[in-house]
């Protein structure tokens, strides 16, 4: 019988991918453990193995077509003996439209959807970071990290990286892709396995003169590190009486990613925002990602700098400048609206965003404004909002008790009470530990149905 | 393809070899399905596979009675295959279905079985350790002679908390064997870049543990290693290391394109050395099997591994009531 070899998902977060190089041809035997094509994902280059014996009876998707869907057939198996002729011919059939050819293969499974890029991304924001004018470069926000650590090690020798896999691996998520062919192996540094050593040894080096950055595989691990993080980096400035402290940064990436479940999916936004002596970021945009890294890295104070594996492929405006940097404390006007404030920060403005556009075509302009720095937090643009639009509703990936959410709406209730014509709603992920299953991974995440849902009403319609 | 002498037992019987063959194709062929699985969606997020390291479990498990522990790392489903957990309930974790051993909530990372002592399935590098030495901390308060394998990286050897048990296990004794799978491999990173001395075996010495070095692709070996770890556990002597050097196939979890190793490595780790055919090779030329018997065994396991994939397309996904239950009690 003729089987469809499909587009294989080669990691958590792939949807499409291209299909690079096939290393078969029409008529060629192949046996199971084969390697038969290059498929290029979202993070790296795989090799893509046969699965079945058979003879290779037709390339359905050339080489070097890019977008190819997952599950969409690249190619027809036959037995051998079989007559060739019963393949059916899908030739030119446009990639990505793989249910149309679904002819017996598996039943498509649903995957996470990132919402449709369609909607504009662009802020009709007034303040930019730059001047007007600047030419402006797309780029992915996994370039413009690498980009702002590498122009920081150009300017400054005092400041390398250490981290599992970033040297000769290229980072685990390609964040420090070709910094050790650049720095070397003196300032791209290859750890062990030993979060709480060797964030020490980066704490020690800091308060030694230098200005480490530390990259966790993801913050999940970090949590092995936490001692040296709060009672090392966060207090000993206070402690010293102002003598020493650590000039440092962590960083990587944190929250959910897609199907890594309970122990890879935290969100620690509110977890480090709770501890005086840190500061705490957590860009949505490229443009925030490179110029708050800047930053971060000048701080001399240590800096957690929260990354976002889904939003690492995402591409935003770039600012083309010198020295591009964006302060750390202030927050961000995304999108000018009146009727109510959604403050969310990270991959949170994702849904903010997208729930504006929804809103908007409901008649309810919403601003939305991303925190960007989350300690310390830039209150004057939250409250200036709030008390412009009196309705606030605010947006987070992480666990409801605690949250950024619940500071906030004691912040505004304190400081703007008399403003308020609703009370403030947090959306939030469920108060449960994340679910592996899709179906229940779905509904653990905080979606932009609840954001519309809680802004319908805050706004009482 | 040539078998190695194996060193160890030679008058091995023919059952135990064939049952050794059985297990570790089951392993393989599980993972193999798996993989297929991940390909086309029906598993999602991490996903290591065990093949090339089937010996490991497969020899120790040899060596456990009914009672003793297990617990592992992420890349547990040859070890929940070797503990006699069902390959149907195992898959179904992996599709993330009602029918897995965590209904669905654990993934292929988390997975446990209270039934056949299995502890998980933990996805931070090396807090299994502390937590198998606690086990055996539970068996030694309560008297009762069992021991549990604790099984680690050769990565997560480095880990802060691998000592600090080393030196309470040791203090108190505790009936726990430190399985160190050393695959050569943490990732992307060689054990040569991670570790100041080669020797992860002698790791223990600074606390008085005993540890040797073990053949992870020779299940016999592995087995005898075994059986002396066991009856040193067992006897109330305290922990014991076994360094089994052993060799994954597949790249670290299916995202990763292992481009820190050569092919020609693998495929020589693959030729020379693979645990199955070893077994294999043993059979045929003792004249335990003839082929056609062997023949059968893949027939039988390559059904068990179809049906476990089956269940695990067919099982329905959680209840959405199970997003709320079990988080306390
Ligand atoms: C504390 C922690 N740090 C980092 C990781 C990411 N990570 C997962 S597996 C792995 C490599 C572990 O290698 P090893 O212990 O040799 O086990 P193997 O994967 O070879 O079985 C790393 C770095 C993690 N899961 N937990
Ligand atoms: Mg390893």
């Amino acid at each position: 019988m003729a089987t469809e070899i499909l587009m294989p998902a080669l990691s958590p977060t792939m949807e499409e991918g291209k299909l690079s190089k096939w290393l078969v041809k029409e008529g060629d035997t192949v046996s199971s453990g084969d390697i038969i094509a290059e498929i290029e994902t979202d993070k790296a280059t795989m090799e893509f193995e046969a699965v079945d014996e058979g003879i290779i009876a037709k390339i359905v998707v050339a080489e070097g077509t890019e977008n190819v869907r997952v599950n969409a057939p690249i190619a027809i198996l036959v037995e051998e003996g079989e007559r060739v002729t019963v393949v059916p011919t899908v030739v030119n059939a446009p990639v990505g439209l793989a249910s149309g050819l679904q002819l017996s293969g598996p039943t498509p499974v649903a995957t996470k959807v990132m919402p449709a890029p369609a909607l504009e991304l662009v802020p009709t924001s007034v303040e930019l970071d730059w001047p007007e004018g600047t030419e402006l470069r797309h780029q992915t926000v996994r370039e413009a990290l690498r980009d702002a650590m590498s122009e920081e090690m150009r300017r400054d020798d005092s400041v390398f990286l250490m981290g599992e896999e970033v040297g000769e691996y290229q980072g685990a998520y390609k964040i420090s892709q070709g910094m050790l062919d650049e720095f070397g192996s003196k300032r791209v540094i290859d750890t062990p396995i030993t979060e709480h050593g060797f964030a020490g040894i980066a704490v020690g080096a800091a308060f030694g003169g230098l200005r480490p950055i530390v990259e966790f595989m993801t913050f999940n691990f970090a949590m092995q590190a936490m001692d040296q993080i709060v009672n090392s980096a966060a207090k000993t400035l206070y402690m010293s009486g102002g003598q020493m402290g650590a000039p440092m940064v962590f960083r990587g990436p944190n929250g959910a990613a897609a199907r890594v479940a309970a122990q890879h999916s935290q969100d620690y936004a509110a977890w480090y925002a709770h501890v005086p002596g840190l500061k705490v970021v957590m860009p949505y945009a490229a443009s925030d990602a490179k110029g708050l890294m800047k930053s971060a890295i000048r701080d001399p104070n240590p800096v957690i700098f929260l990354e976002n594996e889904i939003l690492y492929g995402r591409s935003f405006d770039v600012p083309v400048m010198e020295d591009f940097t964006v302060p750390i404390g202030k927050a961000r006007v995304w999108r000018e609206g009146s009727d109510v404030t959604i403050l969310s920060f990270g991959i949170g403005m994702q849904f903010a965003i997208e729930a504006a556009e929804f809103l908007s075509a409901d008649g309810i302009d919403a601003e939305v404004v991303d925190l960007r720095s989350l300690r310390p937090i830039d209150y004057d643009t939250v409250l200036a909002s709030v008390c412009k639009t009196n309705r606030c509703v605010t947006v987070e990936e992480g666990f409801p008790v605690g949250s950024i959410g619940n500071h906030l709406s004691a912040v505004i209730m304190e400081r703007a009470f008399d403003y308020l014509d609703a009370p403030v709603i947090n959306c939030t992920g469920k108060d449960v530990p994340m679910p592996y299953a899709t179906n229940l991974e779905k509904l653990a995440l905080v979606t932009t149905d609840e954001v519309v849902a809680a802004v319908k009403s805050v706004t009482y319609r | 393809m040539a078998a190695r002498k194996s060193s160890s037992k030679p008058n091995v019987s023919a059952e135990e070899l064939l049952k050794y063959y059985k297990e570790m194709l089951l392993i393989r062929r599980f993972e193999e399905k798996a993989g297929q699985l991940y390909g086309m969606g029906l598993i999602g997020g991490f996903c290591h596979l065990y093949i090339g390291q089937e010996a490991v479990v497969v020899g120790l498990e040899a060596t456990a009675k009914q009672g003793d522990k297990r617990i592992t790392s992420y890349r547990d489903h040859g070890h929940m295959l070797a503990a006699g957990m069902d390959p149907g309930g195992v898959m179904a974790e992996l599709t993330g279905r009602m029918g897995g051993y965590s209904k669905g909530k654990g993934g292929s990372m988390h997975m446990f079985s209270k039934d056949k002592h299995f502890y998980g399935g933990h996805g931070i590098v090396g807090a299994q350790v502390p937590l198998g030495a606690g086990l055996a901390f539970a068996d030694r308060y309560q008297e009762n002679a069992r021991v549990t394998f604790t099984y680690f990286g050769d990565g997560a050897a480095n880990q802060g908390q691998v000592y600090e048990t080393f030196n309470m296990a040791a203090l108190w004794q505790l009936p726990v064997i430190f399985v160190i799978e050393n695959n050569q491999y943490a990732m992307g990173t060689a054990q040569n870049r991670s570790t100041s001395t080669p020797d992860l075996y002698t790791r223990g010495e600074a606390f008085g543990i005993r540890g040797e070095t073990v053949d992870g692709m020779d299940v016999l070996a592995v087995k005898d290693a075994g059986d002396k770890a066991v009856k040193h556990c067992r006897s109330g002597k305290g922990p014991y290391i076994l360094e089994i050097k052993t060799y994954r196939y597949r790249g670290h979890s299916m995202s990763d394109p292992a481009k820190y190793r050569t092919r020609e490595e693998v495929q020589k780790m693959r030729e020379e050395r693979d645990p199955i055919e070893q077994v294999r090779s043993i059979l045929l030329t003792k004249n335990y099997a003839i082929e056609d018997d062997l023949k059968a065994i893949d027939k039988e396991v390559k059904s068990v591994v179809n049906a476990a994939a089956e269940f695990s397309k067919e099982s329905p996904e959680p209840n959405v009531e199970e997003l709320w239950t079990d988080v306390c009690i």
